[in-house]
């Protein structure tokens, strides 16, 4: 029993990871109709912006942008001695990553994925690639290829429940702040101005313009919270596990879009969901069957799933979308 | 049509510019072609070795070079690419027209180029490919390390006689044919020395959470893990099994070898085991010498990779220098001839399949990252039974591995 | 001159010139250097011709190539491994007994790879544009992890001790052959079926085209093509590794056929060609290659998205109507050239 309590606390906090990357997915897909297949790249990125944040860009990186090699550039937040390591110092690094990728999830948008938004979605899908291959290729020349030891943010303790199984500080820790950003973003979505003109957008492309919807902007605004998730995903997921590379996002990212696509695309507290039940499923197969088929576990969720007939994902179901609803140029090859 | 002809010019510009970049041969140096991977996960493994091989062959050339002719080293990066691989040293035996080949460190890259090398009839040699079917592609191919059998038979009989124990769990990396081979062979030999495997669990190269496994694996009790995997995913399996309340030893073998496998698995590692080449504090002159140049030149304390590179590039050097001629079947005989060669790594024999006779030893970590030798393995590597097939390697008895010299 | 007299000639000038240019390359009359690449193109082209087959011209989006390509060249190997040897032992030795268990091996690999492209399309094609990529890449790499947990083939370690045939004249049959079958498929009623398919697909079905059946009919065939690809690289280093097939190299032929220009096979075995031998030209950068294969792809989507050859229409008829729909919803008609209007939903519409 008490492996199976372990194996669950284990699937829950895997779970949150993929949760979190999974919402700015559903989010991206939901505004824009694309897979951002570059957002698991994001949470790389994330991942290795708390890295210099916290270490420092190094004595030849701050000489580089011409500042003090022993200031706070060179030496980092933590190993600085700026900050000492604490949830304090972890949140902070988190928030300030979140801040990195935010624009650099804008940048993107502005330079990839804008300029194709007139193509079909194959093109822009395509683009999606290319941008995810050079945040990874890029990451591996810029940061280096081999990995990286993620520093201890906060220091951590065991705690032992009930019947033998314990759970991590840093689990919890992960645990309670993924859930309040989950919290956070269902706020802004459904109880903000910015949030009702996302879901207008995602809605209706055209109309919403035709409200008066600033589309450019919300959608900015909407990569730019996908993207900080993501970030915040990756320093959550570098305090569990401290080991970062730039290939690190690929796998992960796969598996979160099937966890938004398992909780309905567009979907934001289902995008949570998702995630979790992933995490959950990924364990427990890992835990009690056999490791070697754990990548195959989200796929085969995904394949059941596609499978199963449900309406919004076959060719058939395009038929029943309004004649104005023009979401589906090109590659999907059905008009309504 | 205009798109057409557009197109036509690219590939004729590329093919230009292609053949440009692309002029080998001549010269009165020795040329040697390197070939690692310096980029992927294993980068480090890579970079030490083409580390370990430079600083020998400047060492050579700075002395004076092979009997007055210096050595040229041609080093490319395979991405970890069986495919790029072989391209690669295609590319070496003809266009660049080396005399001979030192790569890899990944037995399915070295599988794959041996061939290649082998029909050119230009030797090759791998200071650290550790699979028994890389020195069976043909006699111009050679290795100057141990292989799996060997070591992770050494492994297995550590666990049983000298740590005395009776149960124990093994986590292989399924992805990694490095792994799986020494898993099977320390499967046998533990199983065979009266001791009891409990479980066994895997996971794959890259992944980051180990926790069900371990979770696992912990419910079994085992008296000892076995980690025959790279330093990347153990030291994170030490850390996830420490924090899981794992207390266990963990044993593994000479991918463990990696500054970075302190820095990520930290005081987890403590009281655990790894077989390798060689240890950076030994105190044999010839070993400390070469563990200064090395920091001196590169900044940092040198792993095993290094030190074999290093002793492949030497033991290279070596032949070529007793070599009637630099042609490849002079070297090649030269090469099979290298008997107690005194490298870094141990004194170097090929045996008759052109595999390195050379003790193994076992590492004991201790806290702060201290590596010591907790003993000496002598092996008879020679006259291994012939493995079944080309691919798994069927089932190897243990060579008879002698009691640990003090 | 009748049709079919022609076209046997023509095949047999092709094949007279497949074994002239093979005898030149064997001989070591040419750097072995540049005859490997030459022959990598080769491979490359079988590839990428059969995924435009899929994507191009069918207008699916598959991007689980890699998946096929690794069950032809394991089934093939396997076969070669297996029995292959024993039967061109027994045939004598010599060259026919090679030949016949070469094209044996090729037809097991070609026909295990398309039936893994049934199974996988049967379930997948019903799927929108998104979704089918993602399923195909999902479908890759389960393909992978099983391949590295089957111990007679190797599992991780890899397959070694396939036999090595380096043929000039075997791999560019099946390069050749490969184009010839497209070609014929496109310029054929079956052709005409999936191109409608691309258009609009609820329009064909209107039409009384039944979707699903040559959806997957086609992907049966490509995948059946891509598994002939497969077997080459098999025996080509006579060495496999199931990493070599992950989704990668799915993205690698993809980029090939993006850059030629979708639908178009003249511009998919260009795409080959240019992407197999830049590595080689970029070789000081190995570093950098992935660095600039990546920003070509973005550069190449954000100013050219139809490739450099756009889509070689079949029928001039249909250029009309392109230029028609070009005048997308959004109001903006920013089609290139006229003449290159890119059939498959690259241009604006």
């Amino acid at each position: 029993m008490s492996t199976f309590l372990q194996q669950l606390i284990n699937g829950i906090s895997l779970g949150a990871i993929y949760s979190l990357i999974a919402l700015g997915y559903t989010m991206v897909y939901g505004v824009l109709k694309l897979i951002n297949f570059a957002h698991g790249d994001v949470y790389m990125v994330g991942a290795f912006m708390g890295f210099y944040l916290a270490n420092g860009l190094g004595a030849r990186g701050a000489q580089a942008l011409g500042m003090n090699p022993d200031g706070i550039v060179g030496r980092g937040l933590l190993s600085g001695g700026t900050l000492e390591p604490s949830l304090i110092t972890a949140l902070v690094v988190m928030l300030l990553a979140m801040a990195i990728c935010a624009a650099i999830g804008v940048i993107i948008e502005r330079l990839a994925y804008r300029p194709v938004r007139k193509y079909s979605r194959l093109t822009a899908l395509i683009t999606a690639i290319g941008v995810s291959l050079l945040l990874e290729n890029g990451g591996q020349v810029v940061f280096g290829a081999e990995p990286k030891f993620f520093p201890e943010l906060f220091h951590k303790r065991n705690i032992d429940l009930v019947s033998g199984a314990s759970i991590n500080s840093a689990d919890i820790a992960v645990l309670i702040i993924a859930l309040g950003l989950m919290v956070a973003l269902q706020l802004i979505v459904y109880r903000t101005k910015t949030g009702r003109a996302m879901r207008a957008v995602s809605f209706n492309l055209q109309s919403a313009k035709l409200m008066g919807i600033n589309t450019d902007r919300i959608i900015a605004f909407t990569f730019a919270l996908g993207s900080a998730l993501a970030a915040a995903a990756g320093v959550l997921v570098a305090i569990r596990i401290p080991r970062i590379d730039p290939l690190m996002g690929i796998i992960v990212g796969l598996k979160a879009f099937v966890a938004a696509v398992l909780g309905g695309i567009g979907n934001i507290p289902g995008a949570m969901l998702g995630g979790l039940l992933i995490g959950i499923t990924e364990t427990m197969v890992v835990g009690y069957l056999s490791p070697t088929y754990k990548d195959a576990v989200a796929f085969a969720i995904l394949i059941l799933i596609l499978l199963s007939d449900l309406p919004d994902y076959s060719v058939r179901s395009l038929r029943r979308k309004s004649k104005d609803d023009q979401e589906c140029p090109g590659i999907c090859a059905i008009s309504s | 049509m205009k798109r057409f002809l557009l197109s036509l010019i690219l590939i004729g510009s590329l093919l230009i510019a292609f053949a440009c970049t692309n002029q080998g041969g001549g010269g009165d140096k020795v040329r040697i072609g390197v070939f690692m991977s310096t980029t992927g996960t294993t980068a480090n493994f890579g970079i030490s070795s083409v580390n370990g091989i430079k600083l020998a062959a400047d060492e050579v050339n700075a002395a004076g070079g092979i009997n007055g002719k210096q050595v040229e080293l041609l080093v490319e990066d395979d991405r970890s690419d069986a495919s790029e691989a072989a391209t690669i040293v295609t590319k070496f035996v003809t266009q660049d027209q080396v005399h001979a080949v030192i790569g890899e460190v990944a037995s399915s890259r070295s599988i794959a180029a041996a061939p290649i090398a082998q029909n050119a009839k230009i030797p090759m040699l791998t200071p650290s490919s550790t699979n028994p079917e890389v020195t069976k592609k043909g006699d111009f191919i050679f290795r100057s390390c141990f292989i799996d059998p060997v070591q992770g038979a050494a492994i297995a009989q550590f666990a049983a006689k000298s740590l005395g124990a009776k149960t124990a769990a093994i986590m292989v990396d399924r992805k990694n044919d490095y792994s799986t081979g020494l898993e099977k062979v320390i499967d046998q030999t533990f199983t065979r020395m009266g001791g009891k495997i409990v479980a066994t669990q895997s996971y794959q190269e890259g992944d980051q959470d180990f926790n069900a496994q371990l979770t696992s694996l912990k419910g079994f009790n085992p008296e000892v893990i076995f980690v025959p995997g790279y330093y990347n995913d153990v030291g994170l399996i030490a850390k996830q099994a420490r924090d899981k309340g794992i207390t266990v030893p963990l044993i593994g073998g000479d991918g463990w070898d990696s500054v970075q496998l302190y820095k990520i698995g930290g005081s987890a590692l403590n009281g655990s085991y790894f077989t390798n080449h060689y240890s950076p504090y030994d105190t044999d002159p010839k070993v400390q010498k070469f563990v200064n140049d090395y920091k001196s030149r590169y900044g940092a304390v040198p792993d095993a990779l290094a030190a074999t590179a290093y002793d492949a590039a030497n033991i290279m050097f070596d032949a070529i220098k007793r070599s009637k001629s630099l042609s490849g079947p002079d070297i090649r005989d030269a090469l099979a001839a290298t008997k107690d060669f005194p490298g870094v790594t141990g004194t170097v024999t090929f045996n008759q399949q052109r595999d390195a006779v050379k003790p193994i030893v076992m590492i004991e970590i201790k806290d702060g990252g201290l590596y010591a030798v907790r003993e000496r393995v002598n092996v008879e590597g020679a006259a291994l039974p012939q493995t079944s097939s080309n691919t798994a390697p069927g089932a190897p008895p243990a060579p008879p591995v002698k009691a640990p010299n003090p | 001159m009748p049709r079919y007299l022609r076209n046997l000639i023509i095949a047999l000038l092709i094949l007279a010139v497949l074994v002239g240019l093979d005898f030149v390359f064997q001989g070591r009359l040419i750097n072995p250097y540049y005859t490997r690449i030459l022959m990598l193109c080769g491979i490359s082209i079988t590839l990428a011709v059969s995924l435009n087959l899929i994507n191009g011209f069918t207008g699916q989006f598959s991007i689980g190539h890699a998946g096929f390509m690794a069950v032809g060249a394991y089934s093939s190997a396997y076969f070669s491994v297996n029995y292959g040897l024993n039967l061109a032992n027994s045939l004598g030795g010599g060259k026919l007994g090679w030949i016949i268990a070469l094209a044996l091996a090729t037809v097991v690999g070609a026909v295990a790879a398309g039936i893994a492209g049934l199974a996988v399309g049967i379930p997948s094609l019903r799927l929108r544009g998104d979704y089918l990529a993602i399923v195909t890449l999902g479908f890759g790499q389960i393909i992978v992890v099983f391949l590295n947990n089957i111990e007679a083939i190797g599992g991780a370690r890899g397959y070694s001790g396939i036999p090595i045939v380096k043929s000039f004249f075997w791999i560019f049959l099946v390069a050749i052959l490969t184009i010839v079958v497209v070609y014929n498929i496109v310029n054929s009623a079956f052709g005409r079926a999936l191109i409608s398919i691309r258009e609009d697909e609820l329009a064909a079905e209107a039409m009384g085209v039944n979707t699903t059946r040559y959806k997957v009919m086609a992907f049966v065939i490509s995948s059946a093509m891509a598994g002939a690809g497969g077997v080459l690289l098999a025996h080509f280093d006579g060495y496999l590794n199931p990493k070599s097939f992950e989704f990668i190299k799915s993205f690698e032929i993809l980029i090939m056929i993006i850059l030629g220009g979708l639908g178009s096979i003249v511009g998919s075995v260009i795409g080959a060609i240019v992407l197999t031998i830049l590595p080689e030209g970029l070789r000081g950068f190995a570093e950098y290659r992935m660095v600039i294969y990546s920003l070509l792809l973005i550069i190449l989507m954000i100013t050219r998205p139809q490739g450099l050859l756009g889509s070689t229409d079949a029928f001039k008829g249909l250029r009309k109507r392109m230029r028609r729909l070009t005048e997308g919803p959004s109001g903006t008609a920013s089609s290139p050239t006229q003449s290159e209007t890119s059939v498959g939903g690259e241009t604006p519409r």
